[in-house]
């Protein structure tokens, strides 16, 4: 085994750790477990974003529509179909890449500036769609009257309501899962094609690869990953917010996997994690705690062009 | 029987037709070399070959098959693998990675979602075979990007190679190269048709590396044909010496 394979392992290593032991080390350094939920949710969301961002090279800025479906998917699931946490997941995940599927067809018709404001407008419809449908989505008010519900095993039950913790190791199994199966298709010969497309189309094309048909399945996967983190984020909340759909937030996931490093697999769930604790921390004491995000972010892409982690990988290198 | 058909093609953009009714037919195993001055319409031909655009009119048929309206991905599916004037590569993957989606990608594993261990050892073995074909093994770890620019032009061969290919078009395959790289690129085009038997056509400037390659040379000028012949006859054709060739020949 190389250096470099020791190296990513024990990096690897630390992050899982890391991950398994937040609730126990958050706490001492003044967060909650519900915050390092709120993160794992987010870095989801934005490790999906960049599934599409980061691997094949194309910016979506309407990919909050799909966590906000996701999110509504659930919902709608818990309140109106049955009591089942699995099953929202399920209907979220459905509800957001099935959606992102059909209008992906269009959107890989583009390119660039163009292909990320079509994103943008297709994005808008369901945010308005959310907000003006109220009698099914709740409107402006969002939708409310769920809950996330016990996990049922037969012989016994997890709450995943009241406890906090179990409620982290629940969403981190779901992270994991849904992590581990992006790793795998980017380790694959499909996620090779994913960056060849990235690195250079016209060479791509010429290997032989329908590069539109590619960029359709990795913006329908990176839709169902970004609807599952959606759909989590309802459970996370008991509630679903129409602003969930809406640029603003699709805007906030591109800063968290810019800021991060989008080139690294892991970049986004760091630079969620920025964003979330500064928000956190920085929202009590401020309303304008997003000029101070934007500040950050700013100086980032300034000076580190490969994001956060980017940064510490070359330093340590 | 011939590997490409090309029957009156005519390509127009506007007012201008770059391609004028061309017609060529390149037999298995041949090497045929496309040249004329700046302007003749060689790259706008190979970009119809090649399937970048379709022609105005006129069709084109590979191994027996009509391609004349199949995309750029389906004619290389069909095996048709080119390289560029400007090399087109992944520069910030390993000479490795770059052969290796080429040769995935022929082996009908691009929408695979997992390989196995022997159609890894599959790939592996023929990335390895390609590069050794190229003169890159030594270099197999090195991204291409970081490259001399030679190197670079044979690592794109090689992605090019490793479709396994019945036609290699390759554009101005010695551009913007030294002597030295130039009689290595030349080197190994030879290998690949004399001991390879690979069916060839390229656009060349350099008339020492046309002279020594070809069987046979076509001629353009201002989009039309101007002759075609094996290099003795091009060189002895007074038409050719007065559009194009000089005194250089």
């Amino acid at each position: 085994m190389s250096a470099e394979q020791t190296r990513k392992l024990i990096a690897l290593a630390a992050i899982w750790a890391a991950l398994l032991l937040a609730p126990y080390w958050m706490v001492p350094l003044g967060g909650y477990t519900a915050l390092a939920t709120r993160v794992l949710v987010l870095g989801l969301a934005a490790m999906s974003l960049n599934f599409l961002l980061g691997f094949t090279g194309v910016l979506s800025f309407g990919h909050a529509a799909y966590f906000g479906l996701g999110a509504y998917g659930a919902g709608l699931a818990l309140k109106f179909v049955a009591l089942s946490t699995p099953l929202a997941l399920v209907a979220g995940m459905l509800l957001g890449g099935l959606c992102g599927a059909v209008l992906g067809t269009l959107i890989v018709r583009r390119r660039g500036v163009y292909f990320a404001m079509v994103t943008i407008a297709f994005g808008q419809v369901f945010y308005y769609i959310a907000f003006q449908w109220s009698s099914l989505t709740g409107g402006d008010d969002g939708l409310r009257g769920f809950s996330r519900q016990p996990l049922d095993f037969g012989a016994f039950k997890i709450d995943i309501l009241s406890s906090a913790n179990n409620f982290y190791y629940f969403v981190l199994f779901c992270f994991a899962l849904a992590v581990g199966a992006m790793a795998f298709i980017l380790r694959s010969p499909f996620g090779r094609t994913m960056i060849a497309i990235r690195e250079n189309e016209r060479r791509a094309r010429f290997l032989g690869i329908p590069v539109e048909r590619h960029i359709w399945i990795a913006f329908t996967l990176s839709c169902f990953f970004m609807a599952f983190a959606g759909a989590l984020y309802a459970l996370v909340n008991n509630f679903a917010d129409p602003r969930g759909l809406h640029y603003s937030q699709s805007g906030d996931f591109v800063m968290m996997a810019v800021m991060g490093g989008m080139r690294s697999f892991w970049g986004p769930l760091l630079g969620a994690a920025v964003f979330v604790v500064l928000q956190d921390y920085l929202s009590s004491i401020t309303v304008n705690w997003m000029s101070f995000v934007g500040l950050l972010f700013v100086l980032v892409v300034l000076f580190f062009p490969r994001g956060l982690l980017g940064f510490l990988q070359r330093s340590k290198a | 029987m011939n590997v490409l058909d090309i029957n009156n093609v005519t390509k127009r953009f506007g007012n201008l037709v770059a391609v004028r009714d061309v017609s060529l037919s390149v037999a298995k195993g041949e090497l045929c070399a496309i040249i004329g001055p700046n302007g003749a319409g060689k790259t706008t031909f190979f970009n119809l070959i090649s399937g970048f655009f379709p022609p105005t009119s006129g069709s084109i048929t590979f191994d027996g098959r009509d391609i004349t309206r199949l995309s750029t991905h389906e004619r290389v599916t069909q095996g048709m693998a080119r390289t560029f004037q400007i090399t087109e590569i992944f520069p910030e993957l390993t000479v490795f990675e770059n052969v290796r989606i080429a040769a995935e990608v022929a082996g009908g594993f691009r929408l695979r979602p997992w390989i196995n261990r022997n159609e890894a050892a599959q790939v592996h073995a023929r990335v390895e075979e390609t590069l050794k074909l190229v003169s890159l093994e030594t270099k197999t770890d090195r991204l291409v990007g970081e490259l001399a620019h030679g190197d670079q032009r044979a690592a794109e061969i090689a992605m090019a190679l490793a479709l396994k290919p019945h036609l290699l078009l390759l554009d101005e395959p010695t551009a913007g190269m030294g002597d030295q790289e130039t009689y290595q690129i030349t080197q190994l085009i030879r290998r690949l048709h004399r001991d390879s038997n690979y069916t060839i056509v390229l656009i060349e400037h350099d008339m020492r590396v046309v002279f020594h390659l070809a069987d046979r040379i076509c001629v353009l000028d201002q989009g039309r044909m101007l002759a075609q012949g094996t290099p003795q006859e091009i060189a002895a054709n007074e038409t050719v010496q007065a559009a194009y060739l000089g005194n250089a020949a």
